[in-house]
């Protein structure tokens, strides 16, 4: 975990530094803000990471001696097959059609959308662990 | 020197781009020369003769240091003649002559502040944008729809013109001539015609040629083709931000 | 097709991994493939559809260049051929090269590397790759609408993109299409960052994750940070054509170059966001056929970050032309970028040298990939010097630049496909018509980029549908043309190659003796990947497993104390 963190926080630390050259010279605003929401960006995750880091024991990944046994146990939940990622997605589909041709559009769209919401958090509860 | 394709161009800056140019081609061929050799040699001499596992080395600090440290070197040299030729091109010295550019879908017109002088045209009407050789010219740039890009080749040089921004630069030929110029920004339908020329003069020549624009006939010219814009100007607003240097 | 290199040495039979076989009653047929979450039939998906995407990118390419092989060219109107350039330059960078490079190759591969059952949010994948066949399928049904499809280029520039310049359904098509695969980019962005962080088999440290999934993780992160950016302007964009807002217009006191700034904000990021993957697969090529190590691994990563951390700083030397930007600061930015990439180009030679390399399909691709690479990558410099780009600004220099790196992309990408097809199918393509493929698809990019140098340097801007002023430039522009048609054939030879070697060839597990975990299970991999994991102590687990006593050493040196061999592993 300790790797991933510093990856993080480097790259923020790295777009802070940017942001502080960028915002002295230029003459716009637009893209120091993007830089500093860039910061942001890495340094929350990064600083949530390193916090967990220094407060748990080593995962097996990231123990260069680890052995496979090491891993044993479930590792999460991956559901053999569903059908409610086509379902949200062909939602999407015709919200933005509605950006196009009209608002009735939007009518089979989020009852899609809100339909593979449910259906899917009901699925994601019954679980299909690995 | 080799050219590596590009020409000197007709004017000062021309000149000093055209030689950075130069010094860029002459480091990537050096560097682009030795790694293709590099590349070929490897390619050529390590091809696969049995089912030998070659020694499976994998760092070398002091030769990755060495590569890391030369581009870093050629990097900063290459910044430092950009910067050289980039504040000769964004300078603003004392101009004698002023004409403003304005850009529209898909035309140009040309005016010169304290004279009658106009000169309009649409796409392949080829207005003519004329000025005197060894003169700082100030041109202000600026659109009156969408954005534009102003590019003459045989000045090496081009730039947006964008609605409501004034752009600004100065140009000094230094040989007379007509040279082609040509929108580069993708504006709209008939982009691919929207072209002007550039006539590089003799200052008496430009006197003269401002005078025609005196006479009666040509005023009620000038005045024709005004109106024929007018409706391109009354899109245009009064510009908020203006430019002179890219480094401001 | 014979010489299978593989050498299994009688090693012990190591320990089983968690993710065990599971028997799945799912659904058969359309559905089985609509209900799919298993990684590697959704990055089977996505390569099959992406490459559609490149044969569709590839026909309006040809037109373009047969439409400019004379100098008044007629074979399409002004109008079509401004729809045609901006659908050939959106459907290759939005819906082709991108959903290839982290959708494609990436889903299937990344979980296999590091070990993993799967992805880790499944069905988020599944919806990555539908958002994404539906953001293609509304972007090119434009063409079907009455004004046609968007054509104000693939940057979309305001005010040229507003409502009054480009009024029309195509133009909303465009929009709507690419807020969907922009999503689908950041779901997948958000998915490979998680399967990095805490997927990884035991002892898979992050220093001893292979380059492609070090470089799948950094594009991961540059999609998070650069496609937001996008998407909100793109909604800024739709506001401004129907909903009145006035953001990028001048009327109503708008500003048109925040557009530039927010495009190329993720524009540049995306340059890396496309190329990062194309980088791996050759590294992973070109150590696996020279049967060495990666040379300089570590630097490699750190190239990779710093390429990272670089592009976010360089977005507006594609704005030095407006007048409006801080030009030292993004020129001395982008020279920058040149030291890593630099650094990567080294490391690649020094991974051939004093290697055996096999000239399979794969490693001619790799190499015709290093070839083109330097090309693009030397005239890119130029671009970063705000003099030199206002002389070559909108001209075909810039276009025969991007055209020499995207195609060293697609070279890659043909590298990966030839390497990494065997384990997603089982089976081998054939490689005389692969090597034959290859010849025309390098020759044929250089005679198709070459040309287009010099023609920017002559004066010939981009997007023209004609250049009757200057009929000089038909001659280079023919051979251009030339050029486009051999990259064509090659494409028809590759479809060829996969008709004539369907099921023919059966690969084996590990039929190029391999360097990573994705080599030590079976072609085609079982439900959620592997049976067994071998012990990891390096970043060549298969290898290591392979091949016991040639571990990776420094120069000079025994190899590294962490490379010993698995039975003699002390556990802490």
């Amino acid at each position: 975990m300790k790797v991933e963190a510093k990856i993080l926080l480097g790259l923020g630390l790295f777009f802070g530094l940017m942001f502080a050259v960028y915002w002295r010279w230029s003459i716009e605003d637009a893209g120091g803000v993007m830089m500093f929401a860039g910061m942001l960006l890495c340094l929350l995750p990064g600083s949530y990471y390193y916090w967990w880091s220094r407060r748990m024991k080593a995962r097996p990944e990231d123990n260069p001696y680890a052995t496979q046994t090491q891993g044993a146990g479930v590792v999460g939940a991956f559901p053999g097959s569903s059908i409610w990622p086509f379902t949200m997605a062909f939602g999407a589909f015709f919200v933005v059609l509605a950006l196009v041709f009209g608002v009735w559009f939007l009518v089979p769209g989020l009852f899609l959308m809100v339909w593979a919401m449910f259906g899917g958090t009901a699925e994601g509860r019954r679980g299909g662990k690995v | 020197m080799p050219s590596f394709g590009a020409s000197p161009g007709a004017t000062s800056s021309s000149r000093s781009v055209f030689h950075l140019w130069q010094w860029f081609s002459i480091g990537a061929v050096i560097v682009g020369g030795i790694t293709l050799l590099l590349i070929i040699w490897a390619v050529l001499r390590y091809r696969r003769k049995g089912d030998n596992i070659p020694k499976q080395s994998q760092y070398h600090v002091p030769l990755e240091t060495i590569y890391t440290i030369i581009p870093i070197i050629i990097v900063f040299a290459l910044f430092a003649g950009t910067l050289v030729v980039e504040n000769k091109e964004t300078a603003n010295p004392r101009t004698n002559v002023t004409i403003d550019v304005l850009a529209f879908q898909w035309g140009w017109k040309f005016t010169y502040p304290g004279s009658n002088a106009l000169v309009y045209g649409q796409t392949t009407q080829d207005p003519v944008m004329e000025f005197p050789v060894n003169t700082n010219v100030h041109i202000n740039l600026r659109s009156s729809d969408v954005i534009h890009g102003f590019y003459v080749h045989a000045f090496n040089f081009s730039r947006y013109a964008l609605p409501g921004v004034l752009n600004q630069f100065t140009i000094r030929a230094q040989s007379t001539g007509t040279y082609f110029g040509q929108c580069t920004q993708l504006c709209g339908l008939y982009h691919s015609l929207m072209w002007f020329r550039v006539k590089v003069v003799s200052q008496s020549q430009y006197h003269a040629w401002l005078q025609t624009f005196n006479n009666p006939t040509a005023e009620a010219a000038a005045k024709a083709a005004a109106t024929a814009t007018k409706q391109q100007l009354s899109t245009l607003v009064p510009s908020k931000q203006t430019s002179s240097h890219g480094d401001n | 097709m014979t010489d299978l290199l593989e050498a299994p040495a009688p090693a012990p039979i190591p320990a089983p991994v968690p993710a065990h076989e599971e028997e799945h009653h799912g659904p058969t047929g359309i559905l089985k493939w609509m209900t799919s979450t298993d990684h590697k039939v959704i990055g089977l998906s996505y390569t099959v559809t992406s490459v559609i995407m490149l044969v569709i990118g590839g026909i309006f390419a040809e037109i373009i260049r047969v439409q400019l092989s004379t100098p008044n060219g007629s074979l399409v109107s002004l109008a079509q051929y401004n729809e045609l350039f901006t659908m050939h330059g959106s459907v290759m960078i939005y819906l082709f090269a991108g959903p290839f490079a982290f959708g494609a190759l990436a889903n299937i591969v990344v979980p296999l590397q590091i070990g993993a059952p799967d992805m880790a949010f499944p069905r988020l994948n599944a919806m990555s790759y539908w958002l994404y066949l539906f953001g293609s399928i509304t972007m090119l049904s434009g063409f079907f609408t009455a004004g046609g499809a968007a054509n104000f280029g693939w940057v979309a520039y305001a005010p040229l993109s507003n409502s009054i310049n480009t009024p029309g359904a195509g133009a909303d098509l465009w929009i709507g299409g690419l807020l969907l695969t922009g999503f689908s980019a950041i779901f997948t962005g958000v998915n490979l960052c998680a399967t990095v962080f805490y997927l990884r088999a035991p002892g898979m440290t992050m220093f001893r994750m292979p380059i492609f999934t070090w470089n799948l993780m950094v594009t991961a992160i540059l999609i998070l940070l650069a496609f937001p950016v996008l998407t909100a302007g793109l909604v800024m964009l739709y506001c401004d054509r129907h909903f009145g807002t006035h953001i990028f217009s001048v009327a109503g006191g708008g500003v048109p170059v925040l557009w530039q700034h927010i495009f190329w904000f993720w524009g540049h990021p995306e340059v890396y966001i496309l190329a990062l993957p194309f980088f791996g697969m050759v590294t992973e090529i070109i150590a696996v056929f020279s049967r060495k190590p990666v040379f300089g691994y570590k630097g490699m990563v750190f190239a990779t970050l710093s390429i990272a951390a670089l592009s976010l700083g360089v977005w507006a030397h594609h704005m030095f032309t407006t007048g409006v930007v801080l030009l030292p600061f993004f020129s001395i930015m982008s020279l920058l970028i040149a030291v890593p990439t630099g650094i990567k180009m080294f490391n690649w030679i020094g991974t051939m040298w004093r290697g055996e390399i096999w000239f399979s399909t794969a490693m001619l691709m790799a190499i015709g990939f290093l070839i083109t690479f330097l090309v693009g990558g030397l005239t890119g410099i130029y671009l970063a010097s705000p003099p030199l780009d206002f002389f070559t600004h909108d001209t075909y220099f810039v276009v025969a630049h991007f055209h020499s790196i995207v195609m060293a992309l697609v070279l890659g990408g043909m590298a990966g496909l030839y390497y990494w097809g065997p384990k997603i199918t089982g089976y081998l393509l054939n490689e005389t018509i692969g090597k034959i493929q290859f010849w025309f698809l390098f020759i044929g990019t250089q005679v198709f980029t070459i040309p287009l140098y010099i023609l920017g340097l002559e004066g010939m801007p981009r997007r023209v549908a004609m250049y009757a002023h200057d009929p000089q430039w038909k001659l280079l522009n023919d051979v251009s043309t030339l050029g486009a048609i051999l990259i064509g054939v090659s494409t028809v030879l590759f479809v060829v190659n996969i008709v004539v070697s369907w099921k023919k060839y059966p690969a084996g597990d590990n039929p190029w003796d391999a360097h990573t975990l994705e080599w030590f299970t079976t072609s085609p991999p079982p439900h959620h990947n592997f049976y067994r994991l071998p012990q990891i102590r390096s970043e060549r687990p298969t290898w290591d497993y392979n091949h016991p006593g040639h571990q990776a050493a420094p120069h000079g040196h025994h190899p590294a104390p962490d490379a010993v061999p698995a039975d003699e592993v002390p556990v802490p």
